[in-house]
């Protein structure tokens, strides 16, 4: 033990010198590792925060983490597939699942009128207690107030819609729709509120109205279009999914957001496979460079190392020396990259202004100001990819100069 | 002299194979990569602008200044049909079709939606636009029949209708008159662009003149350019042709759908992001290389200098080196590069989760890299341009250089 001990020692003290004996071409890879580690760190710090930013604006557009509804309602939004209020044990059943807040709605097409225009809506019936949890709403109120109860007589609609509309806070607009007899139901609502979304899109579709006020308005008493759930983060529902799942009356669908968009859950899956691709092609474009380091390294050593060799060293020893010594090129790299990445993104945390291409990230899903997030899981992916390929790369040099001939070695000039 | 100093780079290229070969590898997977990820760009591009334009906006449009920020039924472009025929002789292009737009109520037995409700020119509007050639039931429009409607797929399937079905809408007049008729059903177009397909249907312009009070107004005058490198040509040609800028205003399609220019700015930026560092990365290389060559050469460099030779020819050396390293670099990057590239074109391109990407870009399954000169060079030539730079360092130690210390180097 004392004896590995000390071999450590010896190689680890090799190792070091030799890293600054050139210490030109050891500053100039160290600086293609930061630069490389950097770039890594920071572009994926990048798109981790464009995708969480899309995956949350779209999971409150949905909204909810789970919903349960009528099986035919996703695909005929009607008045006619509808379900009933929860009750008894589906009542009791989502009490006790442990979700974090859930809430019932009313959500169909209909079409706002003003004086001048009118335009086809999403008309939603909420109950406004849960809406802050679910789509963010009452949060983004630029004038006036959100709903206030399931009985309230307003309506909230976005100031993208008002503008098209030619109307505004205070003034009246007809809202018609079908009841389930397919007779239009219309009726006038008081705008009291404006809100501002972050999607403009969204702004001009949603149109918010208490609950029970348009179950009054379509002749749906006790009926509703969705039961919405949300839990803590919608990453680790599948618990609660399954739970629901059990729970619930088959005449009922229970789906988890990944299935009712599949785009958001296919940008949720395929971020890791981006981190991953972007990290490995760096790799390689930073291999060339640590591979012709250590044979350069290694080739104005040839001397040396058969002298050591012949002195007694264990071409096993050789080996650890001199990955030991690529261990170390690439720990400092590392050092100086992750911390790089930490200064230039840390200060951008607070949002970085991109409404220059507002409309176009509107179109991927998300909005015009991008906040890096810089996850721990990423930060040890990139580490960890680097430290292992590095090695990986660094075996074969290492071990071609352990297999040098100890006599030939030393008769080279 | 040019002769000598060429072989004398080209062999001391080869006196280090290995590292030289490290070093061009370096560049070869940089512009390999370039090439492949450029040309992948380019392509999807290319086909996001297409298949977006083509669908319904067209490349260019005549509306009324204030139309765009506000569409409403009152901005309107006088006497639409005949000043859209007069251009057709004028421009002689054929594919320019005039528009009129509303918003109405449509009802079916079971069911209401609101929807944008469109008066087209029939004969015109397959020239520009690419929705009646994407009837998946029944036909399109017949010129100049009335009580006729084609609507889209989801739109069919929300209102419960098919093919034969009568439908009723309901919207409000240019007058503010009640605009309100029955029409049967003759097709149902499935774009695959969920917004067209939800809420679009179309009508004949002069029927939708007669049922919205428009007399002889429309909306926009659509304009398809024979290929999307004509439109500027074509703008300028048009704008010569508005004599009253107060009434009318032509809009190119990066006004008419902002969102997929900046969609494609967002993308470059960041994709030029990952290229520069790639390029940075292989300019390191370069630099290590050159660096060390130099360093190991103290002695050799020291003698020739003192047999006459001047730091700037060394130097000039030096650059020759990189540039032989960097111009094996390019070509077998760019041969790789092109290879693979032009297989993938072949075959197509896709990854785990690109379906539903395309969806939303109204992009394909399969993404086809379009190769053309810009797209084979712009890349490589950077990485070429990058390791020239990179090597000047090394270059310019050799004006510090004294012969005779150098000569005492090992």
């Amino acid at each position: 033990m004392t004896g590995f001990k000390l071999h450590f020692a010896t190689i680890f003290v090799l190792s070091w010198r030799n890293l600054w004996r050139n210490h030109r071409r050891t500053y100039i890879m160290l600086g293609a590792i930061s630069v490389g580690v950097w770039a890594m760190i920071f572009m994926t710090a990048l798109m981790r925060g464009m995708v969480d930013d899309m995956l949350d604006e779209g999971i409150r557009n949905l909204p909810g983490h789970i919903q349960i509804q009528h099986p035919d309602f996703l695909d005929d939004p009607s008045v006619v597939n509808s379900i009933d209020e929860p009750d008894g044990e589906l009542l009791v059943a989502l009490n006790q699942a442990g979700a974090k807040r859930w809430a019932t709605r009313i959500k169909l097409p209909a079409v706002i009128a003003s004086e001048r225009e009118s335009r086809g809506i999403n008309l939603v019936g909420v109950e406004p207690d849960a809406e802050a949890d679910i789509s963010g709403i009452p949060e983004q109120i630029s004038a006036g107030r959100f709903i206030e109860s399931n009985q309230d007589q307003g309506l909230v609609i976005g100031a993208k819609l008002a503008q098209r509309l030619e109307t505004r806070l205070g003034k009246r607009v007809v809202v018609m729709s079908q009841d389930p007899d397919n007779n239009i139901s219309e009726r006038g609502f008081r705008i009291v509120g404006i809100y501002r979304a972050k999607m403009p899109g969204m702004e001009e579709f949603n149109v918010y109205a208490a609950r029970d006020t348009l179950q009054q308005l379509l002749k749906i008493e006790g009926r509703v279009s969705q039961i919405i759930i949300v839990d803590e983060n919608f990453r680790d529902i599948d618990i609660l999914y399954q739970k629901i799942r059990q729970s619930i009356p088959a005449s009922l669908e229970v789906m988890p957001w990944y299935e009712i968009d599949t785009y958001l859950a296919a940008m949720f899956n395929m971020m890791d496979g981006f981190v991953l691709v972007w990290v490995v092609i760096i790799f390689l474009a930073l291999s060339f460079g640590l591979v012709n380091t250590l044979v350069m390294a290694i080739f104005e050593r040839v001397r040396e190392i058969g002298l050591i060799q012949a002195l007694g060293m264990r071409p096993a020893l050789i080996v650890y020396q001199i990955l030991l010594e690529s261990l170390l090129l690439l720990l400092i790299g590392l050092g100086i990259g992750n911390g790089l990445a930490i200064l230039t993104v840390k200060p951008l945390e607070s949002g970085l202004d991109i409404s220059m291409v507002a409309e176009g990230m509107a179109m991927m899903g998300a909005s015009s100001t991008l906040y890096p997030s810089l996850t721990l899981y990423d930060m040890l992916m990139a580490n960890g990819v680097v430290i292992i390929l590095g090695i990986l790369t660094s075996i074969l040099p290492a071990w071609r100069a352990a297999k040098m001939d100890p006599v030939q070695a030393l008769n080279t000039t | 002299m040019k002769d000598v100093s060429l072989r004398m780079a080209w062999r001391n290229l080869w006196r280090h194979g290995r590292r030289t070969w490290l070093t061009v590898g370096a560049m070869i997977f940089s512009n390999t990569l370039l090439v492949f990820a450029i040309s992948l760009q380019f392509g999807s591009y290319d086909m996001m602008i297409d298949n977006s334009l083509q669908a319904f906006s067209g490349h260019l449009q005549l509306q009324h200044p204030r139309y765009l920020d506000e569409p409403k039924m009152r901005y309107t472009v006088p006497d639409v049909a005949d000043s859209t025929d007069n251009l057709r002789d004028k421009l002689g292009l054929n594919s320019i079709s005039a528009r009129a737009a509303g918003f109405a109520l449509a009802s079916s037995d079971e069911r209401s939606y609101g929807i944008q409700i469109f008066g087209v020119d029939a004969k015109h509007e397959p020239l520009v636009s690419t929705l009646p050639g994407l009837i998946r039931q029944g036909r399109y429009l017949v010129p100049g029949a009335s009580a006729e409607i084609v609507i889209g797929s989801v739109l069919a399937r929300n209102l419960k209708v098919e093919t034969g079905d009568e439908l009723s809408f309901l919207g409000s007049g240019f007058d503010d008159s009640f605009a309100a008729a029955v029409v049967r059903v003759v097709g149902i177009f499935e774009s695959g662009i969920t917004d067209l397909d939800r809420s679009v249907a179309q009508v004949n312009l002069g029927y939708f003149q007669d049922i919205f009070a428009m007399q002889q107004r429309g909306h926009a005058i659509v304009i398809r350019a024979p290929h999307i490198d004509a439109v500027e040509q074509l703008q300028i040609q048009l704008a010569t042709l508005i004599d009253d800028e107060s009434s009318i205003a032509l809009r190119h399609w990066d006004d008419l759908q902002p969102g997929l220019k900046q969609a494609i700015q967002a993308d470059m930026t960041s994709a030029w992001f990952m290229y520069i560092v790639l390029i940075v990365l292989v300019a390191f290389s370069v630099l290590n290389t050159q660096l060390m060559s130099v360093l190991e050469r103290t002695h050799e460099f020291g003698t020739m200098m003192a047999l006459g030779l001047k730091p700037s020819q060394l130097a000039r050396l030096v650059i020759l080196e990189t540039g032989m390293m960097t111009g094996l670099g390019l070509l077998l990057g760019i041969t790789l590069g092109a290879v693979i590239t032009w297989y993938i074109s072949q075959v197509g391109f896709s990854y785990p989760g690109m379906a539903e990407m395309a969806v939303k870009f109204n992009l394909p399954e399969r993404l086809y890299p379009a190769i053309s000169f810009i797209s084979l060079f712009l890349g490589p030539g950077i990485v070429a341009f990058a390791s020239l730079l990179a090597s000047i360092y090394p270059a310019l130690r050799l004006n510090r250089l004294l012969p005779i210390e150098a000569m005492r180097a090992v």
